[in-house]
């Protein structure tokens, strides 16, 4: 067996970071072989690399056998080598033949006719159905991701890099795009697949190179090693996949969704007649993939979005119609999805994000002045209760934080107000194993404080590990809620893409 | 906040350097311009900063210029604050100058009280000249920069029939008739003390509103909104606050400023208004905005500065063949720079996803000791002391009923 | 009524024209993803340099100085535009600041020079173009009358443009290219193409547009360098945001522009429209760009990724 892609000792350093400390990957020819990190271990960095978007400080690329040098993703194309990204590179208003031949046109004039023929072809050579006439927005994210793989066969790719490519997608539809990869090593082709998810792994990967804090632990044969040791190897110490955590005791309702409407951005409903109750002292996990009306629900709750019809209370009032400042007035606290779009103010410093929901009021100000020095006192607490690190303190901007510490941040500030009901979505993302741990432990307290939960997660594990009871939804619609202890992962999967099983008790 | 000083400063001199850096570059562009045309660049910067600073009499008018400029450049620094681009900055002088007009014309009291009547005119026409683009951009989303343009062109207009029409001056038809001095903002000691300079209460009024607006954005509640939707407005809106209703406001506050620099000029620095011509103070204001970069106290120095240049072209011009519209092209050209400066700033927001990545990864070389600590803390919480302490926080029931009943319906 | 029709018809397309053409150029810029707000600073430069050249050379050839002067206006903005294109692109500066400061140089730096070099603020040229009759064209029913008679050549250069820049952006790689930059720049980055090329070409279109724009407002009705287009840079903005980025859309709105326009000027001079304060004509145009503005808000085909340094 020859090597069809070697790295061979990569070092790319960051000003503060080195990002791939010399690293080797061998990937030979017609295998899929996965690169398994966390979350800013360096796989993607060294992908990038290898697709031409950043060049290594010091290492040699081979491709085939030969000694090359990849400046730009053309070179990366010309050698047969095509990534799918994580985040699609598809132009929203073009349609999907335009998409895949941007760059590569074959000529002044646009034969849009002949291109989209050929695409065709190639989409049923490969088992992969698609309509070269639909509008990208118009279509799923399974088939924009397919319209993604395309793009790579269309330039006559052999080798496909695969970035995070299930994030998105259904289990169901993952099992589609690995029923894919396998067609396309069938006919040829080398697969590179970096991920972070063990049992994605397990499921289609020959061998596995583990990359740790920019540095490569080793290579494993995927049969013959347990997912327990991928994972210790990722981290560097053994994972507890589970959450210490007593039964729940539900008391009063204190969330109480009923049959609710609400429209999209698209301006049809998201949400679909939904009802659900949390109570007090419990933990709900939504279950579902990205899209299905999570965000729109949330926004619903919170006041950042209109309803359309039902209702939403908290603690017995009502509440559909408040403000968002009644709203968390009445005791909703709210972690958000995006922390940088929603959840802090970049510019400002971390005390004032601490007080953003709550400035206006004693003891934070009196009468429309501010109280600084009340103010600093708050802010310094939950930081330090929080383990916020950051330069200057209180006093740091907040967009010079890390990730995790602005997570931190976040999480502090919701949790010290002690809302009776906190909502939080995705709350670990982009986080290490340290980071998640803590944060989960954190909901799981809150919980036991006598308050509600609602959790959102597209990561199956993490509704697992928190949720008492678990609501899935599909389609904007509440599919069925389940007893975490009476269910498993293959059965909300298979909820998630919308089967309905046995109606469970609320 | 007792640390903050040093943060400030160090804040500060960041800014300062920028502008320094734009003013000195702009200068160059001025002297290159200059010796373009045959004239001997330091013959006429020197006339440039004479004409402006030479004697008593120069000084005032000087500061008279600086204080229309002055208020402008609060006007746009302050929408800029709050996340707006005010262009329209002159079609509220025109209308809250046209309202002072109205005023001085009409209105006959004891002095202060004139005052207050006359100050209070001119607020409110710019008032509600910035509210209109500013309720058009909080309802409808129509982009302010193209909203208040159209504003300013529809207050030309307005003031180029209406003078005529209803302020017809003795002479001239391109002019309202003159005010009396006693009418205007001009006052006896201040014109003898400035050997008879234009200069005006206007320069107090400046200087208030500065301090005012200082006190507004670093001290209060509403600035701390104001400032909260500039930055991130979906922030804001997460965190409860009125993202709507604050654009509204804050394009009101600008525009009762920019409404108050009509003031000092038409009844101040001038005593009668001019049909025709579209006050270019309205984009100098720009200029001077982004030059004290948005800083009520960077302002009113960068109006000092470009209120010398103004002042000073005129002299400039007769001592050499300089046209005066050098001044102009210097101030333009240290807006460029200042707008490729803001890229320092603009760097740090755009770039903070980046930074956030790289600081991770600098923070993972210290994970070993994080996830230590973590299995303490981990232990820790375990304990029977649950959780995070919340006695700092206020609790809801001190805040007061919740309203639980319509506040209106929240459109996004 | 009619012959009032016919007369003031040929003025509106007049008006027109330079509007649509620096709208054109805002669109090639905005496609691009760089947002253009100093097509007012880049008309004035075109306008200027057409004066000044054309006042130099109609002594020698009057046939060759006016498209002479089309060219230095063409050529002046496209150059004023690497300022902007600068700026904007290597230095990702906030674009509307640069644009902005784009209009004040312009504004200033041509009088400067008008000053200098012709001895004053305003540069007169002796003769723009003589309107013609388009044989055969002119005599067609209704239309003849309307478009075809007392027509300037500038306006079929300009609309061949037009038509040239509609196949180029939707028929041809290069236009599907620009197109995608506006709209999901790191996707035409991952494809291989260089984004900043293909910025640094939309808004030099803009700046050879809008100078084109303005040299044509000099030879159709204006005869003369003042200093100020009056707005008309910021009407083609708003023209390009009611024509929703598009080449037809930004013709019917210019055409409307021009049409009010024309009504504003004339109304002094027709009886009918003379009962209506011509305060409200001059603010009509303005007036309705507003209300546009508003009924266009929501559906808003901007391209996705104008205006973000990439």
């Amino acid at each position: 067996m020859s090597h069809v892609i070697e790295m061979l000792h990569i070092r790319k350093e960051f000003p503060g970071i080195v990002a791939n400390d010399d690293i080797s990957l061998q990937v030979e020819q017609g295998e899929i072989h996965a690169i398994l990190g966390e979350n800013g271990a360096g796989k993607s960095t060294l992908m990038s690399i290898l697709f031409g978007l950043y060049h290594a400080d010091e290492g040699i690329i081979k491709v085939k056998g030969k000694e090359v040098k990849i400046s730009s993703p053309n070179d990366a194309t010309e050698l047969g080598i095509g990534m799918v990204h994580q985040h699609f590179q598809l132009v929203h208003n073009f349609t999907v033949t335009e998409n895949i031949i941007l760059g590569k046109e074959g000529g002044f004039f646009l034969d849009r006719r002949n291109a989209s023929k050929k695409i065709k072809a190639l989409s049923e050579k490969y088992g992969l159905s698609i309509d070269p006439d639909m509008v990208i927005e118009d279509i799923s994210v399974g088939m924009q991701q397919r319209v993604e793989i395309l793009k790579m066969l269309y330039r006559d790719a052999d080798i496909l890099i695969f970035d995070e490519p299930t994030a998105v997608l259904t289990p169901q539809e993952i099992d589609e795009l690995m029923q894919i990869m396998r067609n396309l090593v069938a006919e040829g082709k080398s697969i590179i697949l970096i991920t972070h998810k063990l049992d994605e792994i397990k499921a289609v990967a020959d061998r596995c190179t583990i990359i740790r804090r920019g540095k490569m632990i080793g290579v494993v044969d995927v049969a013959t090693t347990s997912q327990a040791q991928m994972a210790a190897m990722m981290v560097g110490r053994p994972v507890s996949f589970k959450v210490e955590k007593k039964t729940a005791q539900p008391g009063r309702v204190i969330l109480d969704v009923h049959h609710l409407n609400v429209m999209n951005s698209k301006k049809v409903l998201g949400v679909k007649d939904f009802s659900l109750t949390v109570r007090a002292g419990e933990i709900v996990g939504i279950a579902g993939v990205d899209g299905n009306g999570q965000s729109e629900l949330v926004e619903a709750i919170t006041g950042l979005r209109p309803i359309e019809s039902g209702a939403v209370s908290v603690a017995g009032t009502d509440v559909t119609h408040a403000s968002i400042r009644a709203r968390n007035e009445a005791g909703i606290g709210h972690i958000p999805e995006d922390r940088q779009k929603r959840g802090l103010v970049l510019n400002e410093t971390v005390a004032a994000n601490m007080v953003i929901k709550d400035y206006y009021h004693a003891p934070f100000s009196r009468h429309g002045l501010l109280k600084e020095d009340v103010i600093e006192t708050y802010a310094k607490d939950v930081v330090k209760q929080f383990d916020v690190r950051s330069g200057e303190g209180i006093f740091s901007l907040a967009g010079k934080l890390s990730g995790g510490n602005q997570q931190k941040a976040i999480v502090g500030r919701e949790m010290v107000a002690d809302p009776q009901l906190l909502i939080a979505v995705q709350p670990t993302r982009g986080l290490d194993v340290g980071a998640i741990e803590y944060i989960h432990k954190q909901l799981v307290l809150h919980r036991d404080k006598g308050h509600a939960v609602l959790l959102v997660s597209f990561e199956l594990d993490e509704i697992f590990n928190l949720s008492d009871r678990i609501a899935v939804m599909n389609n904007g619609e509440l599919v069925d809620v389940v007893k975490t202890s009476e269910t498993d992962e293959h059965e909300v999967g298979l909820l998630m893409a919308g089967v309905k099983g046995k109606e469970g008790a609320k | 906040m007792s640390k903050k000083p040093k943060q400030k400063k160090e804040f500060k001199s960041n800014d300062f350097l920028i502008a320094l850096s734009a003013v000195v570059l702009g200068l160059i562009a001025g002297a290159v311009l200059m010796a373009a045309i045959g004239s001997n660049p330091f013959e006429g910067f020197l006339y440039l900063f004479r004409g402006g600073l030479m004697n008593i009499e120069r000084i005032g008018n000087t500061l008279a210029t600086a204080t229309t400029l002055m208020l402008v450049g609060l006007s746009v620094a302050f929408a800029f604050k709050t996340g707006l681009f005010n262009i329209g900055a002159s079609g509220q002088m025109l209308v809250g100058g046209l309202c002072a007009t109205l005023v001085a014309h009409h209105v006959f009291l004891p002095r202060p009280l004139y005052l207050v009547v006359l100050i209070l005119s001119a607020l409110l026409g710019g008032a509600l000249w910035g509210v209109i683009p500013g309720f058009l951009k909080a309802k409808f989303n129509v982009h302010e920069v193209v909203a208040t343009i159209m504003m300013n062109w529809i207050a030309y207009w307005s003031v180029y029939y209406f003078v005529p029409a209803y302020l017809k001056g003795p002479s001239l038809e391109t002019e309202s008739a003159s005010i009396a001095v006693t009418q205007s903002l001009r006052t006896e000691w201040l014109t003898k003390m400035f050997h008879g300079s234009y200069v005006n209460l206007g320069i107090f009024v400046a200087i208030v509103a500065v301090i005012i607006v200082k006190f507004i954005l670093d001290k209060t509640t509403l600035g701390f909104e104001l400032k909260a939707v500039g930055s991130n407005r979906f922030c804001a809106e997460y965190a409860g606050i009125k993202v709507n209703r604050n654009v509204v406001v804050s394009m009101m506050i600008a525009g009762g400023l920019a409404g108050l620099a009509g003031l000092t000029f038409y009844t101040g620095y001038a005593r009668n208004m001019q049909i025709g011509v579209m006050p270019s103070q309205g984009f100098d204001g720009i200029a001077v905005a982004l030059l004290g970069a948005s800083n009520p106290v960077g302002v009113l120095f960068s109006s000092l500065f470009f209120g010398m240049l103004q002042s000073g072209k005129g002299f400039m011009n007769a001592m050499t063949s300089v046209p005066p519209e050098i001044a102009d092209t210097i101030i333009a050209t240290i807006i460029y720079f200042t707008a490729t400066s803001v890229l320092f700033k603009k760097f740090w927001d755009g770039v903070a996803r980046k930074m956030t990545i790289r600081r991770e990864k600098e923070v993972a070389a210290q994970e070993a000791q994080d996830a230590k600590d973590a299995q303490t803390v981990a232990g820790r919480l375990a304990e029977p002391s649950s959780g995070p302490d919340v006695s700092l926080h206020p609790s809801r029931e001190s805040i007061g009923p919740v309203s639980g009943g319509t506040d209106g319906k929240e459109v996004k | 009524m009619w012959h009032i029709i016919t007369m003031v018809f040929p003025y509106a397309i007049a008006y027109t024209i330079p509007m649509l053409v620096t709208a054109l150029g805002g669109l090639y810029s905005e496609r691009s993803g760089v947002t253009n707000l100093g097509l007012e600073g880049l008309m004035l430069v075109g306008y200027f340099a057409s004066a000044i050249t054309i006042k130099f050379t109609e002594s020698v050839s009057y046939a060759a100085a006016l498209p002479l002067g089309l060219l230095a206006a063409v050529i002046a903005g496209a150059l004023f535009s690497l300022l902007h294109a600068f700026a904007s692109i290597n230095l990702k500066a906030d674009q509307v600041i640069s644009g902005t400061a784009i209009n004040m140089l312009a504004s200033a730096l041509t009088v400067y020079l008008a000053r200098t070099i012709a001895g004053s603020g305003n540069v007169r040229i002796m003769m723009g173009i003589v309107r013609k009759n388009i044989p055969v064209l002119s005599k067609i029913p209704v239309l003849g009358p309307l478009f075809f008679s007392q027509s300037y050549w500038s306006t079929w250069v300009c609309l061949l443009i037009w038509a040239l820049s509609w196949i180029l952006l939707y028929k041809t790689s290069f236009g599907l290219r620009l197109r995608a930059c506006g709209e999901h720049p790191s996707a035409v980055a991952s494809a291989g193409i260089s984004v900043h090329a293909m910025r640094y070409f939309g808004v030099i279109m803009s700046g050879a547009l809008a100078g084109l724009g303005g040299g044509v407002i000099l030879i159709t009705y204006s005869g003369e360098f003042n200093g100020s287009v009056a707005g008309l840079g910021f009407l083609s903005i708003a023209a390009l945001i009611f024509g929703q980025w598009k080449p037809l859309g930004i013709l019917g709105a210019t055409f409307f522009f021009g049409i009010a326009t024309t009504i504003a000027n004339v109304s002094q001079v027709i009886p009918q429209l003379g009962v209506v304060p011509p305060v409200l004509f001059k603010v009509f145009p303005y007036v309705v760009t507003l209300l546009a503005l508003v009924a266009f808000s929501k559906k808003s085909a901007a391209p996705k990724a104008s205006g973000e340094p990439f």
